[in-house]
């Protein structure tokens, strides 16, 4: 039985008891109980079920490390899988359920793996997905995925939300024990920004559990001090519940703060997420105590020695009535006394090493525990949990000496420096043989952007235990970090006369094991990786550390291998008969602790997930029923349906009206770029592959623009407004990449030119006025000649048109006259108000993007995007006419003329009409004779645009095909997603008035 | 996350603020270029462990491009210095030499 003592318990309050459920069944904790000392409390000592074997699980660790006690917490909008029972605060109304069990905790099917567990050994993955083949769809992958896999995706939409958080500072204290304190202290008095985060919601760390004593007093008190001193400092930044999750290049570090994660529907932010610059990192993180591998470690009620401790202490929760310790090291004494003290009973202390002869010991011996020397356990009795334990010989094979009847085992097998924000950013480790574990080497620290180190390993995180260490090492460690030593250390520690027996590096108890009890013996408990997989992966070959870990799985768990990595790399060294270091360690990689995904992503989700931008007509057009499309960060207009109008028959609408009267388009979001100065024509001449410098003042010409590969890039309409400027239109999509472009030419390359450039796009709104009575509503609107005498196709003019000052472009992307509007960005929803009013009495209507798309394909122009995709150049679009060839240079020139390039066999433009009408599927391929090597069927073009034509009332394409325009008058296949074909004929791509009559009256 | 410091602006820029170009100092062939030449400028970037030099846009800023010499494995920064230069600063150079001596030299 696990259950609350009636006395003791330093963080919670018994005065206020807390009901929450698990599994559904109503439990009671106390204000300050973690989920896992409450589950404890209320005997709960089974909490889940592994992996792979769905063998029984119970609590193990009190804190981060924990990998068994992963519940599905909250449910609806506030769901969320695999959260650890060991750092869940418990608050009243908590729900929580086990995860990886079917149909329940209790009684679960799947451990029907267990008994096959032979059969599923290190590698099984790999080992089926490769033989039989058959045998992995069928058989293997739906039994697995049915019994595999530990919580569930959320359905619902997150009910809560989530900030971000800047800051800067220049020492940043990630640890708030005895360590961190001591460094923030040091730090803040030598005047620097410090920020000292801690990811449980106390400080002080394990220090008062432990029973430390700073200065003569209980380190409370001086925790409590130093607290008090920090909170008046105004350089200094506190915070509790905040995980520094991982350090990054030239120490920049995420740190996520859990604020409401206890408080749920309070109105604040569940978690913000901080962004740090910090000059200084000091990785004040701890230690966390190593499992020992025998037997049965994993049956419910085998806890680290020091959680058993912090149980006790912190939540006046007992595992057991009956307690045995096992240990190879001094520290775990500790617990014995504790649980001694508090009136529990130990039965045996178990320890590996053959004489101990230290103070701790000394304390338990006194307090009339057994305490037996170069033991070790050879077997775990109990199932869901422990009912006792088998003692044999360290040095033997497991022979049986006596069985001791217990409730709960509490181990230690040493502690391992938190390394992990040191080697985020590349921090080297050394091995230190004596006490087990990698710790920090100061030698070859991560370095910043000035080459200097950038993190400083303190206290235990650094391999520096007991409290006289720790203090000594953050001096050290404050000292060489530059960061001040203007606080005197505590002078008195407790622990300063303590005598203790060296830790005695055991990786598996006994010694000797054989087979049956090493494949007892687990390393990776979440993911079932035992002592026998590891020495299986070195037997079939692996030898790197990284791959023995990817055929394991072992620390591949939500835990990231916290316990088992240390464990797994010695049985690993041990079976290559290598050295430790030799092996190494797995790549420590952020996060320390998940991270929840609404977290990372903040405020950045519903609308304003990102940016929009809207032109100024926007909200007319929602207004006016508009269905929208993004175009770049832009939405505009796909259609405005009218009436019970569906999107298609909407487009047909806008196109024939527009063809037949009169259409008006919002073209605000095309993109306009100013080009000026002595050099610009110049410039244009090397941007464009035609000729711009030449242009007349007052008229436009057609560009196209490519890379220095000679891939078409962006096109659009250039307008010579006088001696020295230029109007560029962009793309809608390219505004911003196109003006890059240029300011990187100019800058970079051809820096001796005067020319300067600015992105104007969102300075002016503009409207397309376009169709057969185009003429006739400007000339009501009334203010300027718009005849094609004074302003003829391809030329431009400045004026006032009903009052707004307007720069008009006689310009057709649909093949009408055409008139292209610009007005000052605040004048644009007038104008657009007032082209409407007027064009009223010729049943003007607004279209949107899908009919400006059909007409110019009925048009044969090419959209950016649609014929090309990064691999077209100008030649194949049948664009060699605006290609000069008289310059000697222009970006893509040298591109172009490589010889794959210039091969006549490219795919070219042309167009298509199906024989039957239909429209061709998108990006539906053209196919040819025969099959490739890999079987697949030949193809000689592809379809780049298709829409149905309203104007020729069938379906027409435009594509690349072997041989272009002289295919013109084949017949043509194009296969569809269901595997058949359809059949079109080539013709021109100018579907509509080849002559362009209409665009030119 | 890098930080480099805009040789116009003089502020320390966090790589949010800014876009990368690759690599520096890279000389272009146009027309009348060989095929190798062209290939070269191109495709045949440098991929060094260690000093490099690297484009880099304040983008996010005042927009201006510069250059930057960093250790492409430790990330040390050794300086950045204006896009219209031909060579890294002697300066530069000299520091680069004194920071990293088996460093073969800017070609």
């Amino acid at each position: 039985m696990s259950t609350r003592l009636s006395r003791g318990g330093r963080l919670i309050d018994r005065s206020q008891a807390q009901e929450f459920t698990f599994n559904g069944r109503r439990l009671r904790g106390f204000a300050g109980d973690t989920l896992a000392s409450a589950l404890l409390s209320n005997d709960q000592v089974l909490v889940g079920r592994s992996f792979k074997y769905h063998r029984p699980r119970g609590i193990v660790a009190s804190g981060a490390e924990e990998p068994n006690a992963i519940m599905n917490m909250g449910a609806g909008g506030r769901f969320e899988p695999n959260q650890r029972a060991t750092t869940t605060e418990l608050f009243a109304g908590l729900t929580a359920t086990s995860q990886n069990h079917w149909p329940s905790l209790e009684f679960d099917i799947g451990v029907v793996n267990n008994w096959l567990a032979r059969f599923l050994p290190g590698g099984f993955y790999y080992k089926t997905f490769m033989y039989p083949r058959a045998a992995w769809k069928h058989v293997f992958e739906p039994i697995i995925r049915k019994s595999a896999g530990l919580g569930r995706a959320p359905k619902e939409q997150d009910g809560d939300r989530y900030e971000h958080a800047y800051a800067f500072c220049d020492v940043l204290v990630a640890g708030g024990g005895i360590a961190g304190l001591q460094a923030a202290l040091t730090a803040a008095a030598a005047g620097k920004r410090v920020m000292l985060l801690e990811q449980t919601a106390q400080w002080g760390g394990r220090a008062p559990v432990d029973g430390v004593e700073i200065d003569g007093a209980p380190s409370d008190t001086w925790v409590n001090a130093a607290i008090a001193a920090l909170g008046k400092m105004p350089n200094v930044t506190l915070r509790l519940r905040c995980m520094v999750a991982g350090v990054y290049d030239h120490g920049y570090v995420l740190a996520d703060e859990k604020i409401a994660d206890h408080t749920p529907g309070d109105g604040r932010p569940r978690h913000r997420l901080w962004r740090i610059r910090a000059g200084k990192i000091v990785a004040a993180t701890g230690a966390i105590e190593r499992p020992l591998s025998f037997a049965g470690n994993d049956v419910p009620g085998v806890m680290l020695a020091s959680a058993v401790r912090d149980y006790v202490v912190n939540f006046g929760v007992s595992a057991g009535d009956r307690t045995v310790v096992v240990t190879n090291n001094d520290d775990a004494y500790r617990t014995a006394i504790v649980l001694a003290e508090a009136g529990l009973a130990v039965p045996c202390i178990v320890d590996a090493r053959p004489s101990v002869t230290g103070d701790l010991p000394a304390r338990a011996r006194a307090l009339g525990i057994r305490v037996e020397t170069g033991k070790a356990i050879a077997s775990v009795k109990g199932t869901k949990r422990v009912t006792g334990v088998a003692l044999c010989m360290q040095e033997g094979e497991g022979a049986v000496l006596e069985h001791i009847a217990c409730e709960a085992v509490a181990m230690s097998g040493g502690w391992s420096p938190v390394v992990h924000l040191w080697s985020h950013c590349g921090g080297k480790l050394t091995w230190d043989a004596a006490q087990g574990y990698f710790a920090p080497d100061a030698t070859r620290p991560p370095t910043g952007h000035d080459g200097a180190a950038m993190v400083v390993a303190v206290g235990a995180a650094n391999g520096a235990f007991g409290v006289s260490a720790v203090l000594d090492d953050v001096q050290a460690g404050m000292r060489t970090a530059g960061n001040g030593s203007g606080v005197e250390t505590p002078a008195r520690r407790k622990e300063d006369a303590f005598k203790t027996t060296e830790i005695q590096p055991v990786w598996i108890m006994p010694q000797g094991a054989g087979i049956k009890l090493k494949a007892k013996m687990w390393l990776d408990y979440q993911n079932d990786v035992k002592v026998s997989d590891v020495q299986l992966a070195a037997r079939e070959g692996y030898e790197s550390v990284e791959h023995t870990k990817r055929y394991t799985t072992l620390g591949m768990a939500t835990d990231q291998g916290k316990l088992s990595n240390i464990n797994g790399l010695a049985i690993l060294a041990d079976a290559l008969n290598a050295a430790i270091p030799q092996v190494g360690t797995t790549t420590f990689r952020p996060p320390y602790t998940p991270v929840p995904f609404g977290a990372l992503a903040g405020e950045s989700r519903g609308d304003i997930f990102q940016p929009l931008r809207r032109t100024p007509m926007h909200e007319w057009h929602e207004q006016h029923g508009a269905y929208f499309e993004p175009v770049g960060l832009w939405r505009r207009p796909y259609c405005f349906p009218r009436g019970g109008e569906n999107h298609a028959q909407a487009v047909v609408r806008e196109v024939d009206n527009t063809r037949g009267s009169l259409g008006i388009l919002d073209a605000s979001t095309l993109g306009k770029l100013i080009v000026k100065g002595p050099d610009a024509g110049r410039f244009l001449d090397m941007l464009y592959t035609g000729v711009m410098s030449t242009l007349p003042i007052g008229k436009c010409r057609y560009g196209l623009m490519c890379n220095e590969n000679g891939f078409l890039s962006d096109d659009g309409v250039v307008a010579r407004i006088d001696e020295d400027t230029w109007l560029c239109h962009t793309t809608s999509g390219g505004a911003d990449r196109i003006h890059a472009h240029m300011e990187d030419w100019l800058q970079c390359e051809w820096w001796d030119w005067q020319v300067y450039t600015a992105n104007v796009t969102e300075q002016y709104a503009q409207v397309a006025i376009v169709g057969p009575n185009a003429r006739k509503m400007l000339e009501k609107i009334g203010g300027m000649d718009v005849s094609k005498e004074a302003l003829p196709f391809m030329s431009w003019a400045d004026g006032v048109l009903g009052g707004f000052p307007v720069r008009i472009y006689r310009i057709s992307f649909s093949g009408e006259l055409s008139y292209e509007i610009t007005v000052p960005a605040s004048l644009g929803l007038a104008f657009w108000q007032a082209c409407h009013t007027a064009g009223v009495e010729f049943g003007a209507m607004p279209y949107g993007t899908e009919a400006l798309h059909v007409m110019r394909a009925e048009k044969g122009f090419i959209m950016i995007g649609d014929e090309t995709d990064g691999t077209v150049i100008p030649q194949d679009l049948n664009l060699a006419w605006a290609i000069s060839k008289k310059k000697q240079d222009y970006l893509g020139k040298r591109g172009q003329e490589r010889s794959f390039l210039v091969r006549a066999d490219r795919w070219k433009l042309a167009g298509f009409e199906t024989l039957d009408g239909t429209v061709v599927p998108d990006g539906a391929y053209i196919l040819a004779e025969g099959v490739n090597d890999n079987g697949q069927r030949n193809t000689q073009g592809r379809v780049t645009s298709t829409y149905y034509s309203p104007t020729l009332k069938r379906g027409i394409a435009l594509g690349l095909v072997l041989g272009g325009l002289d295919r013109i008058g084949d017949v043509v296949s194009f296969n569809t997603v269901t595997g058949g074909k359809l059949e079109a004929r080539v013709v021109d791509p100018v579907f509509y008035d080849k002559d362009g009559a209409k665009q030119n009256v | 996350m890098l930080i480099l410091e805009c040789p116009y602006c003089g502020v320390m820029a966090d790589e949010t603020e800014l876009s990368p170009g690759y690599e520096a100092h890279l000389k272009r062939f146009g027309p009348g270029s060989s095929d190798q030449e062209f290939e070269d400028y191109m495709f045949a970037r440098k991929n060094p462990k260690g000093v490099h030099f690297e484009r880099w846009r304040h983008a996010y800023g005042c927009g201006k491009w510069f250059l930057a010499a960093r250790d492409t494995a430790t990330l040390e920064v050794f300086g950045t210095y204006p896009a219209q230069s031909k060579a890294p600063p002697m300066a530069l150079q000299d520091k680069i030499r004194a920071r990293r001596p088996d460093w073969k030299g800017f070609a």
